[in-house]
């Protein structure tokens, strides 16, 4: 008689509890199984959430011991009404789309480029994923020293190609050139997260499908467009929903390279709600920054998830 | 005979006090920045440990966060520290959030009296409301920012000629924030020793509150005020005057013009650095650096000398330093207290100079061999005569990150008008003030 993991389980059950539990319907057995998870999601995410819809509505400071004023909407009209909050949304939108852009590109250049087999290909991925098992502090850090004027790596290769004096230009202080200094970073950093998500859907196409393409005389152009575009589109979509949604909230580098400067030219809405809630105190209005931001990270999530899966429904 | 009696008794004596500490030793905690005089202050503490039999633990913090960590603790009601060196801003949250302990009953008890430290310390760093007798903090560590320079290089003679050349005058330590600024240009970009060097280093750090230190050093010269009237929170016309126009202008023309590349983002760090690798005349930093500065083996000693933040339309500097609270949520308050007694004695503060400290008590200040006690020490009484402080209000925090923005946007990011940063400035902090309900 075969012992089936039931009747292990079975076996090794004390009485008292097996009696128990016979008493017990199926749904009440998920519910405890299902329970604990519930009660920690309850706690952890949806109270929290709860309770910052709350404080949203409030002028509540976490550091002062005063009357806290229900305000109604008044913290969203200032948030969504205060020009520079626009300004940091513009600032985190140029970050999104220009990292995710080049990260895209990048990133599956090189997937595309290591999966054909050539000698030493497992030492390029290698060094090429190295960045990101970096610290984003640590690689913030470093590369303040390459953007340094004056002795900095990265201002003297550039000045060695174009002529102009390395110290002639400050990446990290310049209003013109500081946006760009944080995607550099970030896709420095970043850009073989997407390229090993490239990697696994480049090798999940069956050979079989361009050998088919070979006997109709496809030519290699046709079959790029044809085969390996669409069938690593759902791969790469899902790296830009990951790789958005880690920008969206990108705070340790370019806290890091430029602290949200020159003036605000860097600050990321992240770094603009830090500060509001836990440097000038103002809960209630972080609050009801936060659930803006909430609102439309979810929104916009949830738009790109339904066209996700009509893309892997093809 | 009479002798070994007499050292017998004490010795006795000492070893039964030491007993009775002893028994009730506490482990204290004091908090501060991480900085020079907090390793001093480790040393002149030993001597409070030996006295009192109390444990002294210390936790520093680097100052870009000082502040974010020690208000995260008080507003937390943390009991980490028992003692807090905690910036002159922080007094009015201090006391009117509770977070540290009223002095005066202390001090009365005691027979400490505010009277024998300098009056600009106890206003700055003790009281709440500003200037009544409402005590918070013992004043621990007067400083203001001042500036130092390659006295070496100054005193060369080519330099001394092409100087004199340039500008019709002789190079010496500037009398105004004009001829700072004539100085630090004449230093930029010039070649010395086969090195290009730069005019100053200046404040322009964006995330604490660097860049706002640094202009209320050219702003309270130029005769900046807060309010049109002390307590009225009328700033229309005070905040965003011609003069503070003009110099805000003049520290934007500064940075501009006289500072080393890539410092876009410098504070004390940056300073030093600039000024310990060679690469500036002069720089601007609190007083609190000056003794390590003067000690440095490769650009201290003959090299280095130093000089008051330079008038313009008046005298001013920007305050620095802190006072001594005990904090209210210890549970180790009366070993605390105990420590702010023995840091008020006149030898004890004489102690604390001597060791790099900057002592606020008037027996150090006033002695007649002050001012020739370092190099500096004539121009830090000079500065202490004439500093002002930035709002010390429980809402401090708020209003410096406007501050921080304002300016940076303006002289860093080069966005709008001296004009515009500060009419944008008096509309932040009064949105702020009428959030508070004092407009």
């Amino acid at each position: 008689m075969s012992e089936t993991p039931a009747a292990r389980a079975a076996a090794v059950t004390p009485p008292s509890v097996a009696r128990k539990i016979r008493g017990l319907s199926d749904r009440a057995i998920a519910w405890i199984f299902v329970g604990p998870t519930i009660f920690l999601l309850l706690a952890i995410n949806i109270f929290p959430l709860m309770w910052t819809i709350r404080l949203s509505f409030t002028d509540f400071k976490a550091n002062r011991n005063r009357e806290v004023e229900w305000i109604g909407l008044r913290n969203y009209q200032r948030i969504l009404t205060d020009s520079d909050i626009w300004l940091n949304m513009q600032a985190t939108a140029h970050f999104l789309f220009w990292t995710i852009f080049f990260q895209v590109v990048i990133g599956f250049t090189l997937a595309y480029l290591i999966n054909k087999k050539f000698k030493g290909n497992d030492l390029w991925t290698t060094i090429i994923v190295l960045p990101m098992m970096l610290s984003p502090a640590v690689v913030g850090n470093f590369w303040k020293f390459l953007y340094q004027p004056q002795i900095g790596l990265f201002n003297y290769v550039i000045g060695f190609f174009t002529g102009k004096d390395p110290s002639s230009f400050e990446m990290l202080g310049q209003v013109n050139l500081a946006p760009w200094s944080i995607v550099i970073v970030d896709t420095w950093m970043w850009t073989p997260f997407v390229m090993l998500i490239c990697l696994a859907g480049l090798r999940s196409i069956p050979d079989y499908i361009y050998e088919a393409a070979e006997v109709d005389r496809a030519s290699k152009l046709r079959q790029f467009f044809t085969i390996t575009v669409p069938m690593v589109l759902p791969f790469l979509m899902l790296a830009v929903l990951f790789r958005g949604i880690e920008n969206f909230k990108m705070f340790d580098l370019v806290v890091q390279l430029t602290g949200g400067g020159p003036g605000s030219t860097t600050e990321l809405t992240s770094i603009n709600l830090k500060r509001e809630a836990f440097e000038k105190w103002r809960t209630g209005y972080a609050s009801a920054y936060a659930i803006i931001l909430f609102v439309t990270v979810f929104g916009l999530a949830s738009i790109y998830v339904k066209a996700l899966n009509k893309v892997k429904e093809r | 005979m009479k002798t070994i009696k007499l050292a017998s008794v004490s010795a006795l004596s000492i070893a039964a006090a030491s007993l009775a500490s002893t028994a009730q030793a506490e482990d204290l905690t004091l908090c501060w920045a991480a900085w020079d005089p907090a390793n001093a202050l480790v040393e002149l503490s030993k001597e409070f440990e030996s006295q009192s039999g109390h444990n002294m633990s210390f936790e520093f913090i680097p100052w870009p966060n000082f502040a974010d960590r020690m208000l995260n603790e008080l507003n937390s009601g943390g009991k980490l520290c028992d003692l807090l060196i905690g910036d002159s801003q922080w007094i009015g949250g201090g006391a009117e959030n509770g977070h540290y302990v009223k002095l005066n009953e202390f001090f009365d008890k005691e027979g400490i009296s505010m009277s024998d430290f300098a009056d600009a310390t106890v206003y700055a760093y003790s009281t709440w409301p500003k200037g009544t007798p409402n005590y918070y903090a013992l004043p621990a560590m007067g400083d203001a920012n001042g500036w130092f320079y390659r006295k070496d290089w100054f005193g060369r003679d080519d330099i001394k000629a092409a100087f004199k050349a340039e500008t019709g005058r002789d190079l010496a330590e500037p009398k105004s924030q004009k001829e700072l600024l004539e100085i630090a240009q004449f230093f930029q970009e010039r070649e010395i020793d086969g090195k290009t060097v730069y005019g100053a280093s200046i404040f322009t750090e964006r995330g604490s509150e660097g860049i706002t230190m640094g202009v209320t050093s050219a702003l309270y010269p130029w005769g900046f005020k807060y309010e049109n009237t002390p307590g009225s929170y009328d700033m229309e016309g005070a905040v965003n005057s011609p003069e503070a126009v003009e110099a805000l202008e003049f520290y934007k023309e500064f940075y501009e013009t006289a500072t080393p590349p890539g410092y876009t983002n410098s504070y004390m760090g940056e300073s030093l650095d600039a000024f310990k690798s060679g690469q500036v005349a002069m720089a601007m930093n609190w007083f609190a650096f000056f003794p390590g500065l003067y000690a440095d083996p490769n650009t201290g000693g003959e090299k280095i000398d130093f000089f008051v933040n330079p008038p313009q339309n008046q005298a001013g500097s920007t305050l620095g330093g802190q006072g001594i609270s005990v904090v209210a949520y210890s549970d180790k308050q009366d070993a605390a207290l105990e420590y702010i007694k023995w840091f008020a004695d006149p030898d004890v503060q004489a102690k604390w100079w001597s060791l790099g400290g900057y002592s606020a008590h008037n027996s150090v200040l006033n002695d007649p061999g002050f001012v020739d006690s370092a190099p500096f020490a004539g121009d830090f009484l000079e500065a202490m005569g004439s500093v002002q402080d930035f709002w010390q209000e429980p809402v401090y925090a708020e209003l410096l990150l406007a501050m921080q923005k304002r300016l940076h946007d303006y002289v860093v990011a080069d966005q709008g008008t001296a004009q515009e940063a500060l009419d944008k400035l008096v509309a932040d902090w009064t949105e702020v003030f009428e959030d508070e309900g004092k407009l």
